[in-house]
This record gives structure tokens, sequence and C-alpha cells, in this order.
């Protein structure tokens, strides 16, 4: 069924009627999704829309808006002797100063894991150790955060919550005004988690065209054109095109598990400054499992944004990765200057990996 | 050991109790947690970093393409 949804004629019809519904006008769609921009950039469909229709990518890379502050302070704790687990990507990324591969190399015990049970298990395994296992991701990631903190099955692993909100984001790329963005492309996977409800308030409170959209390349490109019948048309809805995992309600159960272990707090995005309302955080009863707490982890001065790094201005699609004089010069996926280079669904790494050089 | 920290489609081949053996396609079969959704075998569910995050409706998926052909060929024609 799949390659249904990688139908080639089917994508050159789409395209085609993409450019009939084109305006004259300038016309800007974001999406807030690394795997949106995997699939735009993978795909090559950018080179299938029109000149003027210019699709950018907005803060859905989870490893890359993690503060360093965050990433220093799992750092820490590793030098100290806890054993820290966490996702593959986010051990790559720099902190301040080092990233948790060099506090590797230095003698931390740092462990990848791909999923929040592994870190579980191996807790279990080595009771005689302190796990930390240091949880960041959007909305897809929390529930699983959730199910292991109520579990609570190694008495030796904590947790260092670093999970963060994908529509309040949203909201702060409204804010900044300048971007001038006329549709967002809303993420598939998160909205299976919440729903679209909480979308709501783009359509009626901003009048912003919203599309939540699946990861196929026919669902990115029939997004687009459903956005661009919006705009056409000069509406602003609420449309969901990824109707075989999105519902009016989501996944409830997931959403019970996210507010029974969490608050909902403000929070600082690395190069976006504080968003409000936008980070979890342990509820006071679970604060015996909180790694913050446990080992009384004070944040200190950090720094998010190396010299000549342009990561926060690619994070909300002021500039592109091509614009930014660090790109594939000093800064590569193997010497990586800052996380959106890094993570597989940072918007510079999947160009760079993709051999995306030149870009209008 | 697989790296997929993205969310991927799989096929619910066996379920004890949370959880679930599961068929990614291309030979490659994993375990998941299936605590967050009600899935039965054959079942497709969307696997993001070891838990099965929703049920995948194969009916909707259908009707998707359908409307897209439909609608393709229906304003071919304005």
């Amino acid at each position: 069924m799949l390659e249904k949804f990688r139908d080639r004629e089917l994508s050159l019809a789409v395209a085609e009627k993409i450019k009939r519904c084109m305006p004259e006008r300038k016309v800007k769609f974001c999406h807030v999704c690394g795997t949106h921009e995997w699939t735009i950039t993978h795909y090559g469909l950018r080179s299938l829309l029109p000149k003027n229709l210019e699709v950018i990518a907005g803060p859905g890379c989870p490893v890359c808006i993690v503060p360093s502050s965050e990433i220093d302070a799992a750092i820490e704790l590793a030098l100290e002797g806890v054993v820290i687990t966490t996702f593959g990507d986010v051990i790559n990324v720099p902190g301040s100063e080092l990233s948790l591969r060099q506090a590797r190399s230095m003698g931390g015990d740092v462990r990848e894991v791909y999923s929040v049970r592994d870190a579980v298990e191996m807790a279990k395994k080595e009771p005689d150790k302190e796990f930390v296992f240091f949880a960041i991701g959007f909305e897809t990631t929390a529930p699983s955060t959730a199910i292991e903190v109520l579990r609570s099955e190694a008495k030796n692993l904590r947790f260092l919550i670093s999970h963060r909100l994908i529509p309040p984001a949203m909201e702060l790329l409204l804010g900044l005004g300048e971007l001038e963005i006329d549709g967002f492309i809303a993420p598939g996977h998160v909205s299976s988690i919440i729903g679209l409800k909480p979308y709501k308030i783009f359509p009626e409170a901003y009048r912003m065209p919203t599309v939540i959209a699946g990861f196929e390349p026919l669902d990115v490109l029939f997004s687009i054109y459903m956005l661009l019948r919006q705009v056409r048309n000069g509406e602003a809805k609420l449309e969901n095109e990824y109707t075989r995992s999105v519902t009016w309600d989501g996944n409830v159960k997931a959403q019970k598990l996210i507010s029974r272990v969490f608050d909902v707090v403000s929070g600082r995005w690395r190069g976006l400054g504080v968003i409000p309302k936008s980070t979890l955080s342990l509820k006071k009863e679970y604060e015996h499992l909180d790694a913050r707490k446990f080992y009384k982890i004070k944040i200190g001065k950090s720094r998010d944004i190396y010299p000549g790094c342009c990561c926060h201005l690619i994070m909300v699609g002021k500039l592109k990765p091509t614009d930014c004089p660090l790109f594939m010069e000093d800064c590569t996926p193997q010497t990586p200057k800052g996380p959106c280079m890094v993570s597989i669904e940072g918007t510079c790494g999947i160009w760079a990996r993709h051999g995306v050089r030149l870009y209008r | 050991m697989f790296v997929m920290c993205l969310a991927v489609p799989a096929e619910v081949k066996e379920v004890r109790g949370h959880i679930a053996r599961v068929d990614f396609g291309g030979g490659l079969i994993g375990e998941v947690d299936v605590t967050l959704v009600e899935a039965k075998v054959g079942d497709y569910v969307l696997v993001h970093a070891g838990y099965a995050i929703q049920v995948l409706d194969k009916e909707e998926a259908l009707e998707t393409l359908k409307l897209w052909k439909e609608l393709l060929e229906a304003e071919q024609e304005l």
C-alpha cells in the first residue's frame, strides 16, 4: 500500500494542480517537523513546486531545540559517574563547551538507546550504578516517558525531562510576524497524539490555513495543494490530510498519561528563547524520579549558538542552510558546529546528507 | 539493534500483554510496547521510539487514495 502514497504519476498530477492553483504573488508555507523536511528533500518535492511557492522548515527538530544548558547538565552528571542514556543524535549535539560524546571520551558512561525501555532494562541489569534517562522529544515521545515514570521498574533510574510541545512553538513563529507565512503544514505524528483540536487556534485566532499532513511524498504534496486552495479561496480552515492516523481527539490515552505525569511550564528552546507553556516538567508526586531535584542540578551560564552558526535563524525559517557561511565549509555532518547539522532531523543535516548545495 | 527515531508503520504479528511482535517490512521484525493503543494482530501501528503511538486506519488509507484520484479527475474537467 505504501508505494501508492509514493506514486510518481499521481505526484506529477498533483504538482500540475498546484501550478494551476498558484496565484501570481509569492506564497510561503511552513512545516514544523524534521520528518517533513526529510520527505521534501529526499523526494525532491521543492523541484516540483512553482518558483514563487516556498516551503520553509520551522523548529521541528526535537534534538536541535534542546537548550545547551540541559546538555551541559547531562554532561556534568556523566562526568560525575552517572550513566546517561538518551537517543542517538543527542549524543553528538554540542553543549556550551562539550558534547555527550566528548564526555564519553573523557570517561563518562554515555549510552545511546532506541527507546526509554532500553534505559529501564539497562538500569535493571546494573543495579549498582545510577542511571539517568535524558528524555528529549515532542508530544510523540513524551507518552513513552510517562509510561516508564509510572511503571518505575528500576529504582536506580531517574529522568532528566526535556520534552517540548509543538503548538506553542508554532504560535511563536506567528508572533515573529516578519516570516509572512501563508499556511502551516502541521506534523502528522505529533498530531496522532494530540489530535486536531489544539490547532483550532491557528485558523480561528490567526486566520492561518492549517493542514495536518502525513509523511509520504503524496501526503506532503496534497497538503500543499489543500493549503493553496484555501489561499486561493481566501479561507482559513483546519484540514486533515493524514486521516489514516490523525483524529479530532487524537490518542486520548496518551494525552491522559502526559497530563498525569507532567505539568506544562515555560521553557527555553535552543536559539529561540523562552516559550510560554511549551515544556513538560515532572509533577511533584514524581519528584523522587526527577534527576534535576535528585542531583540538585543548577543551570548556569550556557552558550546556545556558536560564533558564525545560523542555526537559530534556520530553525525559524528565516534562513536556509545554504545561506549560512559555515554550511559545508566549517560545518559538515562530520564536524557539526550547530545542532541543525548534527541531527538527521535537522534542516542542515538533511540538506547536507542529500547533497543540496545550491538553492534559490 | 536498529536505529529508528522517526515514526514508522509496522504490522502487528503477535500481542502478549503490552508487548507486540511487529513486522516493519524488509525482513525487519521487532518488539514494541503497545500500551498506548488497542492493537490486534493484522493491524498496522505507527511506531515511535519503541512504542506504538497510533493504530493506522486501513479503511481511511484506502479512502484517502480514492479521494485523491477522484479529486484530480473531477477538477481536471473544470
